[in-house]
């Protein structure tokens, strides 16, 4: 008899506790992020593909020297680098930097191995293609087209 | 019967059950809505946002979407009892509210015994349910029906209890009458443990979380409703709503003091808004309880009921009739 109303009251009372919890929760904010129209801001340790990056003074340009030490550093052999000699210009000019993101494990190598830290991660996390070619970034064309 | 006497009471026919009909459709698509609206809100969730303003249009898609539907009817299902089970869920779902005295002036029919009249049609729904777990032939459905008629024949039993309670109060099975006894003192200062076993009967009768046995999701997919689509299924869904809408008007005329509440302007009338917004606490009282709890097991249901619930409403009668006697 006297479990009966044990169960009773220990029962109601959790019961009462789970309401006031529900009912807490009720009022605290909402956390949902509605996706294409609020964004969370991007952590600065984000790793995105990498890119070139632009030169404080002249942005058109790249701090790139053509060393090609990313590309022989780089253990899934995903960078492909091509360089020319120039008049007038001192070392060699960058003319082709190929990125085949879909062979990139993101191990930040090339960013470290830069001794002009030209590369960087990139803060983009919303890379889609239909084709495996649309992951095969041409990192100079980004740089020149501003992207 | 002369004429003038007969044109009268034909408008008023027709205009109580249009009303009923749009408080029957009013309510649902405001249940739709706040159900998931609140829903959400206690999870933290925005719930619908993408239809019109906080996702206010969401239940006008939702009801294109269901009209759109193809009515699928299974192969080896009873056809007759398949297709009749939605009607006579949804068919007897307007007539309580014939009765229902929404203020003084504001009521279809008053009759002596508007309260078993009310009872007697809500449990037509049972036999619904039955039907649809039957015609559907599915093991599902079936379980679903079972648990269904197992749970509403075991909380009825308390829950007419309570109101003989209330009944020998008030002397009468009018729900006018009920109310206006009510004008002084709401039964639920009086009698709140009746209140609480009401309510929670009320709850299982409506077959409502945590008592969502027949149509458990985890364990049944739909219960009686898995083999149901487009308007069928949404027939169920409607008719669940107005039922709940006529649990909680009832208790709000048996325990809440019906339509009482501070005096306003042309209170005969407008004193329906104190009735709504009572029936609209309650609702969203049980959609609270709804996301706050999981589901009962069945033998808890079952002891809960015989063990608890039957009791002490019958302890509570006796006390009752004691006071009364006294």
């Amino acid at each position: 008899m006297k479990d009966y109303f044990a169960v009773l009251f220990t029962g109601g009372k959790s019961l009462i506790i789970g309401m006031i919890i529900t009912l807490r929760e009720f009022f605290r904010p909402v956390v949902t992020v509605q996706y294409p129209r609020e964004k969370l801001v991007v952590t600065p340790n984000y790793r995105g593909h990498t890119y070139l990056v632009r030169d404080e003074e002249k942005p058109e340009k790249h701090r790139c020297i053509t060393c090609g030490m990313c590309q022989r550093e780089c253990p899934s052999g995903c960078i492909a680098l091509g360089g020319e000699k120039r008049e007038g210009v001192k070392g060699l000019v960058l003319t082709d930097y190929r990125l085949d993101f879909t062979k990139c494990s993101l191990c930040g190598t090339c960013v470290e191995i830069c001794p002009t830290a030209a590369l960087d991660f990139s803060q983009e996390y919303r890379a889609v293609g239909l084709r495996r070619e649309d992951f095969h970034y041409d990192l100079l064309r980004m740089v020149e087209e501003g992207k | 019967m002369t004429e003038s006497f007969f044109l009268p009471d034909l408008l008023r026919i027709l205009f109580t059950f249009v009303c009923a009909i749009v408080i029957v459709f009013g309510n649902a698509v405001v249940m739709g809505y706040l159900e998931r609206k609140l829903a959400g809100r206690f999870q933290r969730r925005p719930g619908p946002m993408e239809i019109g303003w906080q996702g206010v249009l969401q239940l006008a898609v939702d009801g294109v979407k269901l009209v759109g539907k193809q009515l699928v009817i299974p192969a080896q299902s009873d056809k007759v009892l398949y297709r009749i089970a939605p009607i006579v869920s949804f068919a007897p779902a307007a007539l309580p509210l014939l009765v229902i005295p929404f203020s003084p002036k504001l009521q279809g029919r008053d009759f002596d015994v508007g309260l078993l009249f009310i009872l007697a049609i809500v449990a037509i729904n049972v036999l619904a349910i039955l039907i649809a777990g039957w015609g559907s032939n599915n093991k599902y459905s079936l379980l679903g029906a079972m648990r269904s008629v197992a749970q509403n024949v075991a909380y009825e039993i308390p829950m007419l209890l309570t109101l003989l309670s209330v009944i020998m109060v008030t002397n009468t099975f009018s729900l006018q009458g009920i109310v206006e006894a009510q004008e002084r003192i709401w039964f639920v200062f009086l009698m709140p443990v009746a209140f609480i076993v009401f309510f929670i009967a009320t709850l299982a009768e409506t077959n409502r979380a945590p008592f969502d046995l027949p149509e458990a999701e985890s364990e049944l997919t739909a219960g009686f409703m898995t083999e149901y689509s487009g308007m069928g299924f949404s027939l169920f869904f409607m008719a669940e709503y107005t039922y709940m809408f006529i649990a909680c008007s009832l208790t709000v005329i048996l325990f809440l003091g019906g339509w009482h509440g501070p005096p306003l302007p042309y209170a005969d009338y407008t004193s329906a808004i104190w009735f709504f917004l009572k029936v609209y606490f309650l609702l969203i009282v049980m959609i609270w309880i709804r996301w706050t709890f999981p589901r009962v097991r069945f033998d808890q249901l079952m002891n809960f009921c015989w063990k608890y619930l039957v009791p002490f409403s019958l302890v509570h009668l006796l006390v009752t009739a004691v006071v009364v006697k006294l």
